[in-house]
């Protein structure tokens, strides 16, 4: 029986020879667009905060038949004096509310409370919505509450920025260990790049931006990295194996040698997020999306950045020799 | 790299063994593992029992974190040091000084005469102001600080941050005791409390998705006094009457009137309470019923004995609930609150009576909750993903790999398992972001083993056997392998560490994901080829 029949599909040519390192002026003007456009966006438009960074009050409800989102919008807004916003949430009978971190002078200033702080006064809003919607939409259920007091918020957004430093950190001293500096700073720079742009997407789309949003941006940076590592693992030995052969062209067996490793990974990972975003519903749908795109831009950056950086970063030849 | 001792092999197969055991239970209903009385039944007492640990995301309930205003705990401190000290001085003979005056954290004394300065350092280090006041005994020998101005008339006491932060985990620990004791009494099943940080508790309660209630039984300091009423002393309309010392003004729970004047020594406090229930008046309407220890009881009985005819009130937490009039001297030492309770609240108060009352006062800062249907509905979403994340997947490999995809869907398979079975034997807590992880895991997991196979079609293509290439494959890719995961471990161990409730649970997951997918790729394929290359004697690589 011939085994080999069973090999139905060649995704790719088996060996490929692009001469990525030439493209490299083209994408390094590409990823500096990208950079500053995610940066002048991340100014300009903002991110779309979630509760956990913004503090405030978030409730999923769900009605019998399809929600009224305007009388909904209407009955909330009466009954607090603050930023809400009401949306649907995958289905008809699914809202999501939210309303932003409130100034407890406002809530003082009403009927029946008084000398509440700040924390307190995010309770008290979510009771009043409660209340105000029980009120008008007898059947109305509630699914998910989330009060987020701004003390925990402002916390929150310091951790959620300095997981992602420390783990950019963390990764620069694992490259560097296990193989040169011009390889570490080449990684992260790669590694800065993907975040950028992530969170760069995040503004430009006005996804929410929230905990799980930290998670994926740090998920993305393992992905990306993970990528890196094994066409670098692979230039290193590369390096040893031709040892008379210009920076350039070594890069470009290395990149080329792996490819279709490369492109299969990013399919089963972009396969598998794909359905997460399609099947998961509305709360991982944004955390799907994230990882998405993070991982079109992870795999973009480790062929097209992290590994022509390495003709800037002057990685020595003789040096990368150390056997494993 | 393809020979496997008989011993290796075993490991091997043990281990996905004990991943599958830890599996099982979830395919079990809890009635046939678990017998009437609780425990393990049958096999299930031998075999693990436990199923995966489901987050308050996926199986509905409240998750709130409170934070202990510590200030409030300093401020009183100072002020009750303040009394200290000017106890010490007025004792005879006294050293005349302004009234003491608590000014930025310190208690300051401004002395008559300098020549006095001596003695009142004395007297002041004979305070001892013991760290814990109701509880337990004071463990640090150096708790206060005192400093004289070098003008040689003032004086500053502070207690050291070393005596305040005993202080603060005393609270913090007694706050969760307390807080454990009245949610226990709710009769709610498997709550969790601890402490987080410095100065927080965590409060997790499943199935519980209405966490008003939690915030009402934790929010309450529920510190109770009873206080004989100052009839003679008008409170004024707005509560700012004018008082002789000694005598302080609350608001009351009754809308006819709304303060009364009160003397601020209490008769007796809630600490003499012995037990409290829910019972009824003879109205037949809700009240509290306590009983006082054999202390309370005393005080209790002499201070009606002489005060018939007047009124006490009953404090809860600064405010008035109830002022009856004394009618005859209440000895026995129990009695009954009436006013305005309903079977709930009167129950919830006695409840609290009985756990005692909070060392200060929680705030919730952080209150997540989620009903068992939307957390059904996401068990049942994510189900859905993996499953076809999973499929998809499968179905890539066989078109990529042909036959080496199907020996890379078995290490996938397996993969799952052990994923499962871990989470399941750890009770690691798996969250909807969880969920996340796995479906993560399923598309990042064949990463080895396509790193492998793509190695091994490049080994056989420069011209080696079948059996060398994929030796040859498994070998150089490790270093690759190992370098790839260790990052993408280390991306989740800071996200572990940083993170919080259920993004944690995504930090999980992704993390025993990596150490299963290195394991079943490496290894579990490896010893499928193996055995493949044994049985079957290829001569060309089928794919």
């Amino acid at each position: 029986m011939n085994l080999s029949s069973f090999a139905l599909v060649r995704f790719l040519p088996v060996e490929t020879d692009f001469g990525f390192i030439r493209m490299r002026v083209g994408a390094f003007v590409l990823s500096l667009f990208m950079v500053l456009g995610s940066v002048a966006a991340f100014f300009t438009m903002g991110l779309n905060l979630g509760i956990d960074f913004r503090g405030g009050t978030a409730i999923e409800i769900s009605t019998e038949g399809p929600a009224d989102i305007a009388l909904i919008r209407e009955v909330v807004s009466a009954a607090v004096p603050g930023d809400v916003q009401v949306q649907g949430f995958g289905t008809d009978e699914d809202v999501l509310i939210r309303v932003g971190e409130i100034d407890p002078e406002v809530i003082n200033a009403l009927e029946g409370f008084e000398a509440l702080d700040a924390a307190q006064a995010q309770q008290a809003v979510q009771q009043l919505v409660r209340g105000a919607l029980v009120e008008a939409i007898p059947d109305v259920s509630f699914e998910r509450m989330e009060v987020i007091s701004p003390q925990v918020s402002d916390e929150l957004r310091v951790a959620g920025a300095t997981a992602v430093l420390v783990s950019l950190f963390l990764m620069l001293v694992y490259i560097w260990l296990r193989f040169e500096w011009q390889y570490s700073v080449g990684a992260v720079l790669a590694l800065a790049h993907d975040v950028i742009i992530t969170i760069g997407f995040f503004s430009v789309t006005q996804l929410q931006f929230n905990l799980p949003t930290i998670a994926a941006i740090l998920t993305i940076v393992g992905y990306s990295m993970n990528d890196t590592v094994v066409i670098y693992d692979r230039i290193r030995e590369m390096f040893r194996k031709f040892k008379s052969l210009p920076t350039p062209q070594v890069l470009d067996l290395a990149i080329n040698a792996t490819l279709s490793r490369t492109i299969l990974t990013s399919g089963t990972t972009l396969v598998a997020l794909i359905a997460m975003a399609v099947m998961g519903g509305p709360a991982l749908e944004g955390f799907a999306m994230a990882l998405i795109w993070g991982v079109a831009i992870g795999t973009y950056s480790s062929i097209f950045v992290a590994a022509p950086l390495l003709t800037v970063t002057g990685v020595r030849r003789d040096g990368g020799d150390r056997e494993d | 790299m393809l020979y496997f001792a008989r011993w290796k092999i075993a490991l091997i197969l043990g281990t996905i063994l004990i991943g599958v055991m830890f599996l099982l239970p979830n395919f079990v209903s809890e009635s046939t593992r678990y017998g009437p009385d609780g425990r393990p039944q049958g096999v299930w007492s031998v075999l693990p029992s436990d199923t995966l640990n489901l987050g308050l995301d996926l199986r509905g309930g409240s998750h709130l974190v409170f934070q202990v205003d510590m200030d409030e705990v300093r401020s009183e401190r100072l002020v009750r040091l303040a009394d200290d000290v000017r106890t010490v001085l007025r004792n005879q003979p006294a050293i005349l000084t302004a009234a003491p005056a608590v000014v930025e954290g310190r208690v300051v004394v401004r002395l008559s005469r300098p020549d006095d300065m001596e003695a009142a350092l004395r007297r002041l280090r004979g305070i001892n102001e013991p760290v814990s006041n109701s509880f337990g005994q004071a463990s640090l020998d150096q708790t206060l600080s005192i400093e004289a101005d070098p003008d040689g008339r003032t004086i500053r006491v502070g207690i050291t941050e070393a005596a305040f932060e005993e202080i603060q985990r005393r609270t913090v620990t007694q706050s969760v005791e307390v807080i454990r004791r009245r949610i226990d009494g709710t009769g709610t099943t498997e709550p969790t409390i601890v402490r987080q940080g410095d100065d927080r508790v965590l409060v997790q309660v499943p199935g519980e998705s209405d966490p008003q209630r939690i915030i009402e039984i934790v929010g309450t300091t529920a510190r109770m006094t009873f206080h004989m009423v100052e009839a003679n002393v008008d409170p004024g309309p707005d509560g700012q009457g004018r008082t002789p010392p000694g005598v302080i003004i609350l608001p009351t729970e009754e809308a006819g009137e709304p303060f009364l004047a009160v003397q601020r020594r209490a008769l007796v406090t809630g600490e003499q309470l012995v037990r409290a229930s829910q019972g009824f008046n003879e109205a037949g309407q809700p009240s509290v019923n306590f009983t006082f220890n054999t202390s309370g009881a005393r005080a209790f009985g002499d201070a009606t004995a002489a005060n018939v005819g007047r009124r006490f009130a009953i404090v809860l937490d600064d405010v008035i609930i109830s002022a009856p009039r004394i009618r005859s001297p209440i000895m026995g030492g129990s009695g009954m609150i009436d006013g305005g309770f309903t079977v709930q609240s009167a129950n919830d108060l006695a409840n609290m009576l009985n756990a005692g009352a909070l060392p200060a006062r929680l705030t919730p800062v952080e209150q997540r909750s989620v009903s068992a249907g939307l957390g059904q509905d996401s068990i049942d979403r994510g189900q859905t993903a993996i499953i076809i994340g999973f499929s998809l997947v499968i179905v890539f490999m066989l078109l990529a790999y042909g036959f080496f995809g199907v020996a890379s869907t078995l290490a996938l398979v397996v993969n799952i398992c052990l994923l499962m079975g871990g989470l399941s034997g750890l009770q690691a807590t798996l969250t909807l972001p969880g969920i996340a992880g796995i479906v993560l895991t399923i598309g990042m997991a064949v990463d080895a083993n396509v790193l492998i196979f793509e190695r091994i079609r490049e080994e056989y293509r420069s011209g080696r056997t079948v059996a060398n290439a994929i030796e040859n494959g498994y070998q150089h890719a490790l270093s690759a392998i190992l370098d790839a995961n260790v990052t993408t471990f280390i991306a989740a161990a800071v996200l572990y560490m940083m993170g919080a409730g259920p993004v944690r649970g995504f930090a999980v997951t992704l993390g025993i994901g990596i150490m299963t997918s290195v394991f079943t790729a490496f290894v579990f394929s490896r010893l499928l080829l193996a055995g493949w290359l044994r049985f079957a004697k290829p001569k060309a690589l089928p794919m």
